[in-house]
């Protein structure tokens, strides 16, 4: 025991004595955060709008203004020609054109029917995409209040509910995936890097030759960036119920219990990487193409998984972010509790489990 | 084995598939002997050294360091010896005073016994001033020191040195010489590699691996008269030229 607090000590001596890289340790997720929170937003607000009116009559009119009346929405200008619609995207100066037909009303009173064309700037596809479907819903509100009025024989009118996070708000998705991610990176590569760097400096060496367990090194050594990783968790979570307004539904205890599964996870993934390599370089490598990249893209934090093809399906389930993810809006935005994932909790657990077992394999193996 | 045999070596043989890295040697070393192992790169050197310090397990033969089996008490023999490596292995973002209460803390040494050999290790090395100043702005010759100090902190009866004055200026040689005899009088046994003739000529005995076997093991003196030598350098590569294996 006493071995093993020289061993602690030391580890913290490294971390604190690198002034730089524990800076960004701690200070990647609060950037983090505040980027995602406030500069990377899907929401789009009072995006430029382009009116084509060539009818110029009571329903256009309202229409317009309508959209002009939606936070989403500012009508720059009225264009009386394709032509200026054109150039208008071509500058790049507005994001929508709503073009109107000549006769638009009059179409709509006695054929019932009338087209109006929306055009979208989809060099940006999110966003051509959002900013149509903001667009349709006001004229299809319009539909509805005129449809009210004439008295049809039936309508069918949709009420939609969000749930959990009725504002869309992008932080829901955001915060379970930066924790996701700055987990990953704090154990898994600053584990690996760490035990690597023992080897390229050749104190492993020395330390082998010691009577100290081989084991009980690895282990001191991930003792401080668990330490390191729960006051990041403490910070994400902390950033997001103050600064995002984003609420902590379910149990606090839980979510911390999960996280430090995720951790342990990471952690002996770190092991494994530093088993297999002797080059911090090849570490760091092995580590941002294993384990980071995955979790940015394959674990539903970016691209929802439903979205992807079959094969990268398939792959999603071998990353334990991807489970992260999933326990973490569970029980932090649905409130949902230990019942409704357990089937995640035991996957994650069992992952860990297998790379632990694997990695204190392999570190045996090449002592021998 | 008389009972002055710290090191006992009998047929010890490392295979790696095909290849044979150590090939059936056989040695003694005698308690606070100076023991020389030399050979060219490649001829074996390290590994038979990791396996007589509990690193590597043997393919065949016998072997006991320090009176433990290197089979079944790899633990004891741990307990029971120092090892310096070529490659410098203090932390260089620690101090001098860490480095060494963290080696002392891995051999469990008391902390009254780490205090009071401290300062008398710092005194030796006229480090008293610099015991906090972080290894890294120590001069080579420094570490190198100050690293042999750590190996043998924990009064090991053996200390095995693996290339221990790579890079090093003739003078702090020389000085790190002075130490490794002051060690060998307290009664530690010094078991080192080295590719410096004139440092083979300080060894109380010589070995010289070739290709994986030991083809000579005599005092330094006798080697050369054997061998009808004039320096070690001659009966070095008189030797060494024979090898079939090339370096890596």
């Amino acid at each position: 025991m006493k071995q093993f607090g020289a061993f602690v000590k030391k580890e913290f001596y490294h971390i604190l004595r690198d002034r730089r890289t524990l800076f960004i340790l701690l200070g990647m997720p609060v950037v983090q955060i505040i980027i995602f929170g406030f500069a990377l937003t899907n929401e789009v607000k009072n995006a430029k709008v382009l009116v084509f009116d060539n009818a110029k009559d009571v329903a256009s009119t309202s229409i317009i203004h309508e959209i002009d009346a939606s936070q989403y929405f500012d009508v720059q200008q009225n264009v009386t020609s394709y032509s200026q619609v054109e150039s208008a995207f071509k500058r790049g100066a507005v994001k929508l054109a709503v073009v109107f037909p000549s006769g638009f009303n009059n179409d709509l009173e006695h054929v019932n029917k009338a087209p109006i064309q929306l055009i979208a700037d989809a060099s940006d596809p999110n966003t051509a995409n959002t900013l149509i479907n903001y667009a349709s819903a006001i004229i299809m509100d319009y539909q509805d209040r005129i449809t009210n009025e004439h008295r049809l024989p039936y309508t069918i009118s949709t009420e939609m509910r969000m749930l959990y996070n009725p504002q869309l708000k992008g932080a829901y998705t955001f915060v379970p995936g930066v924790m996701a991610m700055v987990l990953m990176l704090v154990c898994t590569m600053m584990t690996a890097i760490t035990i690597v760097r023992e080897k390229e400096m050749g104190t492993m060496e020395v330390m082998l030759v010691s009577p100290v367990q081989p084991l009980k090194v690895v282990i001191a050594k991930a003792v401080p960036y668990l330490l390191l990783s729960m006051v990041n968790v403490a910070s994400i979570l902390l950033l997001s119920v103050f600064v995002l307004d984003v609420p902590i539904h379910g149990s606090l205890f839980l979510l911390v219990g999960e996280s430090l599964l995720f951790i342990l996870t990471c952690l002996a993934f770190g092991l494994l990487i530093s088993t297999v390599t002797d080059s911090q370089q090849i570490a760091m490598f092995i580590s941002l193409v294993g384990m980071f990249l995955p979790t940015i893209m394959l674990s539903g934090f970016m691209f929802p998984i439903e979205n992807m093809p079959i094969l990268l399906q398939v792959i999603s389930h071998i990353i334990p972010a991807r489970w992260f993810f999933v326990i973490v809006t569970s029980v932090m935005i649905k409130g949902l509790g230990l019942g409704a994932i357990w089937k995640e909790t035991l996957i994650l657990m069992g992952m860990m489990l297998f790379l632990l077992t694997l990695s204190i394999k392999k570190f045996k193996i090449r002592l021998a | 084995m008389n009972n002055d045999t710290i090191i006992s070596v009998e047929g010890l043989t490392k295979r790696f598939g095909d290849f044979t890295a150590v090939d059936s040697i056989s040695f003694q070393v005698g308690k606070g002997e100076i023991f020389g192992f030399l050979g060219a790169n490649g001829a074996g050197k390290t590994t038979a050294m990791r396996m007589l310090c509990g690193l590597s397990m043997p393919t065949s033969g016998k072997a006991s360091v320090a009176g433990f089996d290197i089979y079944k008490q790899t633990e004891e023999i741990k307990r029971n010896i120092g090892y310096m490596s070529q490659k410098f292995s203090l932390y260089e973002d620690l101090t001098v005073r860490e480095n060494i209460r963290f080696y002392a803390g891995i051999y469990g040494k008391t902390n009254s016994f780490i205090k009071e050999k401290t300062a008398f290790v710092l005194k030796q090395l006229h480090l008293e001033k610099d015991a906090d100043k972080l290894v890294r702005s120590l001069p080579l010759g420094w570490k190198q020191k100050l690293a042999f100090s750590v190996a043998i902190f924990h009064e090991p009866q053996i200390v095995f040195l693996d290339e221990p004055t790579g890079g090093v200026d003739p003078v702090t040689r020389r000085e790190f010489w002075n130490m490794i005899y002051k060690a060998a009088e307290d009664g530690i046994t010094v078991f080192v590699t080295t590719h410096y003739m004139d440092e083979a000529e300080y060894c109380d005995r010589v070995s010289i691996m070739v290709d994986g076997r030991i083809d000579a093991l005599d005092t330094p003196s006798g080697l050369k008269s054997n061998l009808k030598a004039s320096s070690m350098d001659e009966v070095f590569l008189m030797l060494a030229r024979k090898a079939k294996r090339t370096g890596d």
